[in-house]
């Protein structure tokens, strides 16, 4: 039951670019086309799974126990740096082809906040998913992560999909481009608030 | 470039929310009452001034091949002392703005001044230059801020406006946010960039 509550919440309910406003300069960028969509929250999703199992680690383990919290951010955006880079040079060699489809996308990931933003809630934010407000312990965790990059994923391409039907619309002159764009996600947000309240 | 242009430009013609659309995550986040705008924007100044002045200051002696390690750990232990000093003498506003302020770290705007100002120009400019897109920055998140907070919670800067009900609530949560944003910007570029 819990399980299922970390997942809905954190897809549906407070999904990272609807109600959180994380990542959202990836998420206007390349939303043009649903296959750069689709290839960019690949990347995101298995980048933001590793680095919050790497950062609660070396949180737990290493900072916490010297006292050392206050580098958590340099800490954090360092993992993350080091671990997309690791993830381009094993990608590479073992798979080229998913290699060659998410391109420019991997190294970009470094400055998507959303990956340093679950990072740092995860170790400093008490969750209650349907228990008393505690930590999350390390599967919940790295659950937790996980689900919230499908909820990226999710905003993505339903926001891709729209995309591709806006432009083949005759948009006023002024809101061509972004603006039009925000209202769009500005729309989807408020269906999106209609979860608010399941879990 | 006058010294005068490089505060001024990031006001209209740089700007960097209407016209490079950098830094979106906070402003669409904070922006929940022109207060809390104007502090996220002044604490991105904090750190875009000091950054861009300490890298400019080191530029020289750091290899190019890890330049860009070397900015981001610059960065980050500004926005570290930044977070000291909030939590230090604006506990509240610190609590208020939560996650936004480690964020800083990965705001592009503070890494793109870096890397296309303050590593080819003296200390002094790159004061100026964070100094200007700071302001810039500062200005776009208050003014959505104040219409955010006006449409929302019918108030100014905190003060309620007297006779007057509850606002729209969407204004203040994440639709409104996309919605006013979105609108602003067709506002500046119909009246404001005039081409």
């Amino acid at each position: 039951m819990e399980i299922l509550l970390i997942i809905v919440s954190a897809i549906f309910v407070n999904n990272i670019v609807l109600a959180q406003f994380l990542g959202i300069c990836p998420y206007l960028g390349v939303s043009n086309k649903l296959s750069t969509a689709s290839g960019m929250s690949l990347a995101v999703c298995f980048v933001i799974t590793l680095s919050t199992l790497v950062t609660y680690l070396l949180n737990k383990y290493l900072l916490v126990r010297f006292g050392l919290e206050f580098l958590q951010t340099i800490a954090f955006i360092l993992v993350i740096a080091a671990l997309v880079q690791m993830v381009e040079i094993v990608l590479k060699k073992v798979s080229p082809s998913l290699y060659q489809a998410l391109g420019i996308f991997l190294p970009l990931i470094t400055t998507n906040c959303a990956v340093l933003g679950v990072a740092i809630n995860v170790v400093t934010k008490e969750f209650t998913f349907g228990l008393p407000s505690h930590m999350l312990g390390l599967g919940e965790a790295v659950l937790y992560a996980f689900a919230t990059s499908l909820g990226y994923g999710l905003a993505m391409v339903i926001f891709a999909g729209l995309r591709e039907h806006l432009s083949l619309c005759e948009v006023p002159k002024p809101f061509r481009g972004v603006p039009i764009a925000l209202v769009t996600v500005g729309i989807l947000a408020m269906a999106f608030m209609g979860f608010s309240g399941i879990a | 470039m006058s010294k005068l242009k490089l505060i001024t430009k990031g006001l209209v013609k740089d700007n960097p929310t209407f016209v490079l659309l950098l830094g979106m995550c906070p402003t669409l986040a904070t922006t929940t009452s022109a207060i809390n705008g104007l502090s996220m924007g002044l604490a991105t100044l904090f750190v875009l001034v000091l950054s861009n002045m300490a890298i400019s200051a080191i530029d020289p002696v750091v290899p190019d091949k890890v330049h860009i390690p070397v900015y981001i750990v610059v960065i980050a232990t500004f926005v570290t002392l930044l977070q000291f000093l909030m939590q230090a003498y604006t506990p509240d506003i610190y609590a208020t703005l939560g996650l936004f302020i480690p964020l800083i770290v990965v705001n592009c705007i503070v890494l793109g001044r870096a890397e296309a100002f303050a590593n080819k120009n003296s200390v002094l400019d790159s004061a100026l230059d964070g100094l200007g897109v700071g302001l810039g920055f500062t200005v776009s998140l208050t003014v959505l801020g104040l219409v955010r907070e006006l449409l929302g919670s019918l108030s100014l800067f905190g003060w309620k406006i007297p006779g007057t009900g509850d606002g729209m609530l969407a204004f203040v949560m994440a639709p409104g946010a996309f919605l006013c944003l979105g609108y602003l910007m067709v506002l500046f570029n119909k009246y404001i960039a005039k081409k």
